[in-house]
């Protein structure tokens, strides 16, 4: 019974380490976001095509990649949950697939924003990189429905494990077919593609942003696995002791 | 009864007899085929009512709204693929049976992409000859459906398999199915356009065929996991 205790993975000794890890990713991470978000938004000069409007890639940026990465996240832990049974990364998945949803909605709404003054419109349907990010959404939405749509926890980790596998091959597939699709339509020339070089002044706020948003994310997902732990294993024993103990489980 | 002592069938024949057995039980009750047909063709009507019945405009959306129909409707029998065996409980029969699961599962989607996808097929050419597409495409139109709608089958019977036993699972197997079958629906749809404007339409045609043959290898693996998962 307390052999498993011992294991790197087990929920106990789980949720003693990230409550001590949490912080040291919070606190960089803030850090790191303060500077790129100051540097970003009044020191580095505006760009010499688009004006102030580039900022927006201090958000957009980031967002983007952690909306991706996200759903590795969400579907390899979900995988590993599903071939070695360990029951902390299917908590790992459960607790990565809100905060995916959400940076590929911010990463969504910050291009829309963008694309306002560049390219004239909220939204262009032939943007092959907005369509796998709405799509991408989607897919967040339909695992977020599946787990909520079954009761017992061990089935919906592993059916959803399931669809954020099928989903991972699909990504791909959407990805290109997409791209593929709008290759078809005229008007790319609103596009332009790679756009200038980027200058180490505007590029160093933002890849202080990439960081900083990864820690803040490793942070926020630290947080949330906590919790998906403490509430799945809240008819067990260390559970119990911790809440009850002098600390109250702080 | 002395089954342990007769010899297990071999693979194909259980195969066989799956398709055989589901294509029966399809034939018996006709009304599951037809509805899912006639949803298609509702669909294409309700179209140019939408936006209007002028001849460039239906031209024009032709291969789009049919492909959108086709999907519509493949999702719509999707729903009874799995149900009825859960509910009599012959799927419980099927997953302790000696047989390979997935070559099982197989043998139902077959059966189901006869009954739902092979007859839009055939339906498809007069729908698409009132959208005024010219007998050339309608060609390529009924083979990105046959192509597409294989496909299709099999990744609906993974999202089928995955909400078989849950209440509410028809509106949640379409938000689990639709963004995956898209790259399918766009591959189709495109390849009719291009070929309704004289223009190199194989591109799509062969990616159809690749998603066929890589959904044929791969999903029957995901469908009988889940189904093993949501049986459990």
């Amino acid at each position: 019974m307390w052999k498993w205790f011992h294991k790197l993975a087990s929920p106990p000794h789980f949720y003693r380490i990230s409550a001590i890890l949490a912080p040291w990713l919070l606190v960089p991470g803030l850090i790191l976001i303060g500077y790129g978000v100051y540097f970003g938004l009044f020191v580095v000069p505006m760009d010499y095509q688009q004006g102030d409007a580039f900022r927006i890639i201090y958000v957009h940026v980031p967002s983007a990649y952690l909306s991706m990465m996200a759903y590795m996240i969400m579907a390899i832990s979900g995988g590993i949950g599903l071939i070695w049974r360990i029951k902390l990364s299917h908590a790992v998945a459960a607790a990565a697939a809100p905060l995916g949803a959400a940076f590929t909605f911010l990463a969504l709404c910050t291009g829309s924003i963008w694309g306002r003054p560049m390219w004239g419109t909220w939204w262009e349907w032939g943007d092959p990189r907005m369509m796998s990010e709405l799509i991408l959404l989607f897919l967040y939405f339909g695992y977020m429905a599946l787990r909520s749509a079954i009761d017992e926890t061990t089935k919906a980790d592993k059916a959803s494990a399931v669809l954020a596998l099928v989903g991972i091959v699909n990504v791909v597939i959407v990805h290109f077919s997409v791209e593929w699709w709008s290759s078809l339509h005229q008007g790319q020339t609103l596009m332009r593609k790679g756009g200038p070089g980027m200058d180490a002044e505007m590029l160093y706020p933002l890849l202080a942003n990439i960081l900083g948003f990864t820690l803040l994310f490793g942070s926020l997902l630290l947080r949330r696995i906590r919790t998906e732990v403490l509430f799945r294993e809240r008819r067990t024993r260390w559970v119990r002791e911790m809440i009850l103990s002098p600390q109250g489980g702080a | 009864m002395n089954d342990q002592q007769r010899e297990i069938p071999g693979i194909l024949t259980g195969l066989v007899a799956m398709t055989k057995r589901d294509l029966l039980l399809a034939w018996k009750r006709p009304g599951d085929v037809l509805n899912p047909l006639f949803f298609f063709a509702m669909v294409c009507t309700l179209f140019p009512l939408a936006v209007g019945p002028s001849a460039e405009q239906l031209e024009f959306s032709g291969p789009g709204v049919l492909w959108v129909a086709a999907l519509l409707a493949t999702l719509l029998s999707l729903n009874s693929l799995f149900i009825t065996d859960f509910e009599d409980g012959s799927l419980d029969q099927l997953l302790v049976s000696p047989q390979p699961l997935p070559v099982l599962v197989l043998g139902k989607t077959l059966a189901h992409w006869m009954t739902s996808g092979l007859p839009l097929v055939f339906v498809s050419p007069i729908l698409a000859i009132t959208y005024r597409m010219p007998l050339s495409v309608v060609g390529v139109m009924m083979l990105t459906l046959a192509l597409g709608t294989i496909s299709l089958s099999l990744l609906g019977s993974i999202g089928a398999a995955l909400t078989v036993g849950l209440h509410r699972g028809t509106a949640l197997l379409s938000l689990l199915i639709l963004p995956l079958a898209m790259p399918i629906m766009i591959l189709g749809a495109n390849a009719v356009s291009l070929a309704a404007h004289n223009d190199i339409y194989t591109t799509g045609i062969w990616a159809l065929g690749a998603y066929a043959i890589g959904s044929l290898s791969l999903a029957p693996y995901a469908t009988a996991a889940a189904l093993r998962i949501s049986n459990e």
